[in-house]
């Protein structure tokens, strides 16, 4: 059910052209595969796609959009000339379904990603971290390196923006 | 640029209850769904609200580009910090048994303060990008949309 309001919001994105309806469909997307990971218990992952998809990036599209156009351009390529990028998804979608026919079922508790460290995590994570939600344990001490690798990333990237709209030239020189 | 009355009476509402549930989320984050990053994402996101319905200005005599530039550089630096403390405890970068006196009392304090600076530095680097699109937009009239 919710997959098919996915695929229909997906499908409004390719057709529409007008780019305000996109962002709020984008956001509505989001929104979606949120709602589809909290139906599959992924209750974090549901949290930050929900605050990051549907609330900041919707936020930031409108910005970028309101610094450009608000209309897309209607494509004049013939019907031709569009058969290679037609082939081309069509070829990386049927790739995807081969791949995910070789994934184990949808919580099996024998596939890979359950038997490596994850038992490990799952019993110890009582007695060593002593905290209940299992995902802050591995994601803030058990992977904390990772994370830590993850914030400098999003500091980057603030860094980079901030230097590439150039706000914070232009104050200065105002001063 | 003077909005609707009912979105900015509804986003004076908003604010306080919003950085309300971020720390909710925050410091919850042990206990359920959350932490640190999407503790960020919703304390930035009062702060957009805010830029949207009013103006960026009116929000910079609070928080200053300075004191974002500086919170999202301190984020970073301390949970960075908190790995090299670990380390000069005596334990592994990032090994937070022997911050406190019991181990899991050091993992307690360790998860603490690596959430609050991933918090400080997602807000901060949130706000500021907003900021750094918000500045470079002309005056925008309803009709534009």
């Amino acid at each position: 059910m919710l997959f098919a309001f996915l695929i229909a919001t997906a499908l409004g994105i390719a057709y529409l052209r007008h780019l305000f309806a996109v962002v709020m469909l984008a956001g509505m997307f989001s929104l979606l595969s949120a709602l589809l990971l909290l139906s599959m218990d992924a209750a974090d992952v549901a949290f930050t796609e929900a605050a990051v998809g549907a609330g900041i990036a919707t936020i930031l599209m409108l910005s970028a959009m309101a610094l450009t156009e608000r209309q897309e351009k209607p494509s004049n390529r013939s019907m031709l000339e569009r058969l290679p990028a037609l082939a081309v998804a069509g070829a990386f979608g049927a790739l995807l379904i081969y791949a995910m026919l070789d994934a184990p079922p949808f919580g099996d508790p024998f596939a890979p990603a359950q038997t490596h460290v994850a038992p490990y995590y799952i019993e110890q994570t009582a007695r060593e971290i002593d905290v209940p939600n299992l995902v802050t344990a591995i994601l803030a001490s058990y992977r904390g390196f990772d994370t830590l690798g993850e914030v400098v990333v999003i500091f980057t990237a603030g860094i980079g923006v901030a230097l590439l709209l150039g706000g914070f030239v232009a104050r200065d020189r105002s001063k | 640029m003077q909005h609707r009355l009912v979105l900015r009476i509804l986003a004076k509402l908003l604010f306080a209850p919003i950085l309300l549930f971020a720390f909710y989320v925050q410091f919850h984050g042990d206990f359920g769904p959350g932490g640190g990053f999407q503790a960020g994402l919703i304390f930035a996101s009062a702060f957009v609200l805010h830029g949207l319905i009013f103006d960026v200005s009116s929000a910079r005599r609070f928080v200053s580009d300075r004191l974002l530039q500086v919170g999202a550089a301190g984020g970073v630096l301390l949970y960075a910090g908190t790995g090299f403390a670990s380390i000069l405890f005596g334990g592994n970068f990032l090994d937070y048994d022997l911050l406190s006196e019991t181990p899991t009392s050091g993992q307690h304090l360790g998860i603490l303060l690596v959430e609050a600076g991933v918090g400080i530095a997602v807000a901060c680097v949130m706000v500021m990008v907003f900021r750094a699109f918000a500045d470079r937009l002309p005056h925008l009239r309803e009709r534009d949309w």
